[in-house]
């Protein structure tokens, strides 16, 4: 009986020591990425290190605001070519959509988000870039590689469709059936219905699902690296090509420690990104909790 | 009145466009990988090590890659099994009435998962710096952990709160003690166990930035520990940026080869998933 009872004890205590080390990661990780990132904080403040444009390892000289502007051009194309597109899928899914094309659509959405991100970045290459030089931007400016802002958002875009999808559907399930029935019976259409009751009563979860991918967004490099052309200058146009803060990391990581402040610099830019996503992911995740509890009460 | 019926269709046709697109970008992606990288495709790509000039176009395969994201993804699935299991065990079964305080515990993982691979890759390296590991097997496997720890915590959590709480009260009552009571709920999930090293190993396999900085690159299959280890999606990464054809031609079968092994490994999950949650009590 007191073997029994040990066993439980001393299993439960080392239980506690793993989740507690497991959540501290979060800390350690933060704290971690800070105090390799204090040398080139000591020589800049935050300030100038995030609004000077000039880029010159050799020189010392670290400004950040390229790379911020080529990630936010990035972000912001493939959100607004994201949740339109994933909006209104997840209401015809939800709303219109027989139970059987829904159980034919949904595996596949799945099997998107399982596509790593590398394949992503291979397919921009073979097809977007092309298509952007070739048939795009002829269009619009006098010359585009193709390798681009816009081919960076493209790909973002299809990569944060099934995460889009997935969670705005989720929170369509959870509004009562009761009060579409109320719009519909009062003669609304299904659109009308979505359009002036299901918005409303989805909106926070609409915003949760665009901040969480918005941050996934931030943070993703390879398939951005492979596509975006990597030209640390601010761009200009979605044709001009873009350097994300990822990219600089993944890019530069093997001349890093050959140069003075450099890997410094490099770990203010994956602190950078770890804060902000930090505190998106947060924001996200706190409204789905309130949601779900909202809707278990 | 037609005004209304005239939007109504309107919105109905533009919501099954976006379907459309959604859907198809999936068959987009999968079929230019497929036409662009079967005719690349040969037998000495998945059974030969890099030879001599692999690099100007002479011959050998991604033998190398293959087994080290194997490696890889594998090793970091074990690990990440052998921490996670007891953080969903516990969050679930030793925090009873502490809602707040596990619930406070799952957003933090929510988070953890949240943050992009880049970042667990440039601190797995301020871990190897700082305990003077060199780019290495090791190394790889300790980022790609850190990086499915969330993704293993996340599942096992989901599908732990699965079992019915009777089944939870009924050994509890019998004098079971908190453990003995784990023990009959992991033999219940199984299954969904399964599932998620399938998650875990699939994310592991595919990502990049995680292991770019960490594992290394080597043309030999690493037998130990503290060799540097190529991994696929990293030999996708460097093959499509050479200048040289052939080379390219390789990188489209290489991706061909990981997309063939991820669908696999995500049909599989998605299989388990459903029949998990048809024998859900």
């Amino acid at each position: 009986m007191n073997i029994r009872l040990l066993k439980d004890k001393i299993l439960s205590k080392l239980m506690l020591v793993f989740t507690l080390a497991s959540v501290s990661l979060i800390v350690v990780i933060g704290g971690g990425l800070y105090y390799r990132s204090v040398p080139v904080l000591q020589k800049s403040s935050w300030y100038n290190l995030l609004t000077s444009s000039i880029w010159k390892p050799m020189k010392g000289l670290f400004g950040f605001y390229p790379f911020i502007m080529g990630t936010l051009w990035v972000t912001a194309i493939a959100i607004i070519i994201a949740l339109p597109l994933c909006l209104l899928t997840a209401f015809y899914l939800v709303d219109y959509a027989h139970h059987n094309i829904k159980k034919f659509i949904f595996p596949f959405v799945n099997l998107l988000s399982g596509i790593p991100p590398v394949i992503f970045g291979v397919w921009g290459v073979l097809f977007i870039v092309p298509f952007i030089q070739d048939h795009l931007a002829p269009h619009f400016v006098e010359f585009s590689t193709g390798y681009s802002v816009l081919a960076g958002g493209i790909v973002l875009a299809i990569m944060i469709f099934p995460l889009i999808v997935s969670i705005i559907s989720e929170v369509l399930n959870t509004i009562p059936q009761e009060l579409k029935d109320a719009s519909l019976a009062l003669g609304a259409t299904k659109w009308e219905t979505i359009k002036k009751v299901e918005i409303r009563k989805a909106l926070p979860g609409i915003i949760a699902a665009t901040v969480l991918a918005i941050s996934r967004a931030f943070g993703e490099t390879i398939a951005v690296l492979m596509v975006c052309g990597n030209n640390a200058v601010v761009p200009h146009s979605v044709f001009d090509p873009g350097y994300p803060l990822p990219a600089l990391i993944a890019n530069n990581y093997g001349e890093m420690m050959s140069i003075p402040l450099y890997d410094s610099a490099l770990m203010f830019a994956a602190l950078l990104l770890f804060i902000i996503i930090l505190l998106f992911n947060l924001i996200s995740r706190l409204i789905l909790v309130r949601l779900e509890r909202k809707m278990a009460a | 009145m037609i005004k209304r019926k005239i939007e109504e269709y309107f919105f109905k046709s533009l919501m099954i466009l976006a379907t459309i697109v959604v859907t198809g970008s999936f068959f987009l992606i999968v079929g230019t990988i497929f036409t662009k990288g079967v005719p690349f495709m040969t037998l000495d790509m998945i059974t030969k090590s890099p030879g001599g000039g692999f690099y100007i176009g002479k011959e050998g395969g991604v033998l190398n890659a293959i087994i080290g994201s194997l490696y890889i993804a594998g090793g970091a699935t074990i690990l990440g099994l052998i921490i996670s299991v007891p953080v969903a065990i516990f969050i679930n079964m030793y925090m009873d009435g502490r809602y707040f305080l596990s619930n406070a515990i799952r957003v933090v993982f929510d988070v953890l998962f949240g943050i992009p691979s880049i970042v667990y890759g440039a601190f797995g390296f301020l871990i190897m710096v700082y305990f003077g590991v060199r780019a290495s097997l090791l190394g790889g496997i300790i980022a790609v952990t850190l990086l499915v720890i969330p993704v293993l915590v996340r599942t096992l959590d989901e599908v732990i709160r699965t079992v019915p709480n009777e089944l939870r009260d009924a050994a509890l009552s019998l004098g079971a003690t908190r453990w003995e009571m784990a023990k009959v709920v992991l033999r219940q999930i199984k299954p969904g166990i399964l599932t998620a090293i399938l998650l875990s190993f699939g994310r592991g396999i595919g990502d990049v930035a995680s292991v770019l900085f960490t594992a290394g690159f080597s043309d030999n299959i690493p037998n130990s520990l503290h060799q540097p280890a190529a991994t696929l999606p990293v030999a996708i990464f460097f093959q499509l940026g050479s200048p040289v054809e052939e080379v390219q031609g390789r990188a489209y079968a290489s991706a061909l080869i990981l997309t063939v092994i991820v669908l696999i490994i995500t049909v599989l999950s998605q299989l388990l998933i459903k029949k998990f949650s048809k024998y859900k009590i």
